[in-house]
């Protein structure tokens, strides 16, 4: 019985931490996407707009919930919430230190990737159930770039599994004490290169976010959503890039590694993974989006052959390092 | 005996998802209670320490296969108004005698001594290493096949595709 409790207790810690660390995601991402374009950001709620997060999230509760008449009204209601589970499930294998964390599987990287593949699900069941046809265009065309880009992230994902020679997270970050994979050579640039373009798709994120493209599609599978159903989506999204953020952190950046006493090992992994989260947010504010035609073509004429090469000369490097007969 | 009621509840669900997907007439919710089913048998994989192939049936099936269901429905099934009344409607009375029939050979199945259960789950390697070295040495052949007869598919697909319109 106390094991439930513990895994209970361990799972109410770390989903409070995350939903904590989103919330102020967003605020970081506005204040760093201000900085690039030479504004402020949020100022005036609290210290530095230290408080505008929680003004927001206030906001978002007190709005009314609008339910279109012509919705499909089981499945709008329920999205949000299939939307939010993989956010908040990926953070179960990751752990946070040695032994620091909820479960962590043998199959970890597999988990992770199995269980944000499903967000597709919540976000069709949004686009659908909305009956917009704005919504249901973004859905489609949301689909049609989880296909086009599930494979090339997992083979990516699987360079750092392959050089560990595990597939659990853990074994993976102690992997890397000697030399973080992101300095191996020439495959590891390689592959964390890759794996930041896949993420960004995976994210839907600018110059991929042909989902919810503002000029085209309002704002796409969420245009009908309001009020707290809205700040579910919103929290589902934030914390699946940041869950994708401690992911590469992980698998490229040697996780809790870093100077000072072990203690610190969760600042530095956090640290690492918002110098990801940054990495990405800078790619968006930095270019344009691309077309639905030309992102297809990018990830299956370049990403998926480059990552099958890459994985294909990854194996070739851990075998001839290993001698033969293994 | 925590795991006997979380059996029982999965069960539950992958049935009535199974079910569901028979019942409802709209395509889209077919499908979304088939990503429920194929879900609910992961697991149920897990729960019989198979993580690897749990992890596999979400990625390729829920993930993946349920993922373009939704999207072929979408795009190529038309609705009803398009469509007409069902030209097969007569072919509808034999689903209950070979329903009936498959009903009759599952039962036949499961009473013959094919499946035994005399090694409890735990023992039985479902771990990602046993798996893997199952593939490449007992499974080899099989393996290779399917992998061949999918590649087949593959090339198969572009063919058909690539042919100009006349």
């Amino acid at each position: 019985m106390t094991d439930a409790v513990d895994a209970f207790v361990a799972g109410f810690i770390v989903l409070s931490a995350v939903v904590g660390v989103v919330t102020y995601v967003t605020l970081l991402e506005r204040k760093f996407a201000a900085r690039m374009q030479s504004r402020i950001g949020p100022y005036r709620v609290g210290p530095h707009g230290l408080l505008q997060p929680i003004a927001d999230a206030l906001k978002l509760l007190m709005k009314e919930d609008i339910v279109p008449r012509l919705a499909d009204r089981v499945v709008y209601n329920l999205a949000p919430i299939v939307f939010l589970i993989p956010g908040m499930l990926i953070f179960a294998t990751i752990p946070f230190a040695p032994g620091l964390g909820v479960a962590d599987l043998n199959i970890g990287i597999l988990f992770f990737l199995a269980v944000s593949a499903m967000e597709i699900v919540g976000l069709f069941m949004a686009g659908w159930g909305s009956n917009n046809k704005y919504a249901l265009l973004s859905a489609m065309r949301a689909v049609n770039q989880i296909i086009s880009y599930d494979l090339p992230f997992i083979f990516t994902a699987l360079v750092p599994v392959l050089l560990a020679g595990s597939l659990r997270l853990s074994d993976i970050a102690t992997a890397q004490a000697g030399l973080w994979f992101v300095f191996y050579p020439v495959i590891g640039q390689l592959a964390f290169a890759a794996f930041i373009i896949t993420t960004l798709a995976a994210e839907n994120r600018v110059p991929f976010d042909i989902l919810e493209a503002e000029s085209e599609l309002v704002a796409g599978f969420r245009v009908e959503y309001s009020g707290m159903k809205f700040a579910l989506i919103q929290l589902g999204e934030y914390a699946h890039m940041v869950g994708t953020s401690f992911l590469g952190a992980l698998l490229f950046l040697g996780a809790w590694a870093g100077p000072g006493p072990a203690w610190l090992g969760p600042v530095w992994f956090l640290l690492k993974a918002m110098g990801v989260f940054l990495l990405v947010t800078w790619v968006r504010w930095s270019f344009v989006r691309i077309r639905v035609d030309q992102i297809l073509a990018i990830s299956w004429k370049l990403l998926l052959p480059l990552s099958l090469l890459l994985l294909m000369a990854t194996a070739l490097v851990v075998v001839l390092r290993s001698g033969p007969g293994v | 005996m925590g795991s006997v009621i979380a059996f029982w509840i999965l069960a539950a669900l992958v049935v009535g998802s199974a079910v569901g997907l028979v019942v409802r007439r709209n395509p889209i919710h077919g499908a979304l209670f088939l990503v429920v089913n194929l879900g609910g048998v992961a697991a149920l994989y897990l729960m019989m320490h198979a993580e690897f192939l749990a992890a596999a049936q979400v990625i390729v099936y829920a993930g993946a296969i349920a993922v373009l269901f939704v999207f072929a429905i979408m795009v190529l099934i038309p609705g009803k108004e398009e469509t007409g009344p069902d030209p097969l409607r007569a072919q509808r009375w034999l689903a209950v005698p070979l329903g009936g029939f498959l009903a009759l050979e599952i039962a036949l199945v499961l009473r013959s001594t094919v499946f035994t259960t005399s090694r409890s789950p735990a023992t039985v390697p479902g771990g990602v290493e046993a798996v893997g070295r199952l593939l490449f040495t007992d499974y080899l052949f099989p393996f290779e096949v399917t992998s061949f007869l999918l590649l087949a598919a593959l090339i198969g697909v572009m063919a058909l595709t690539k042919r100009k319109a006349s």
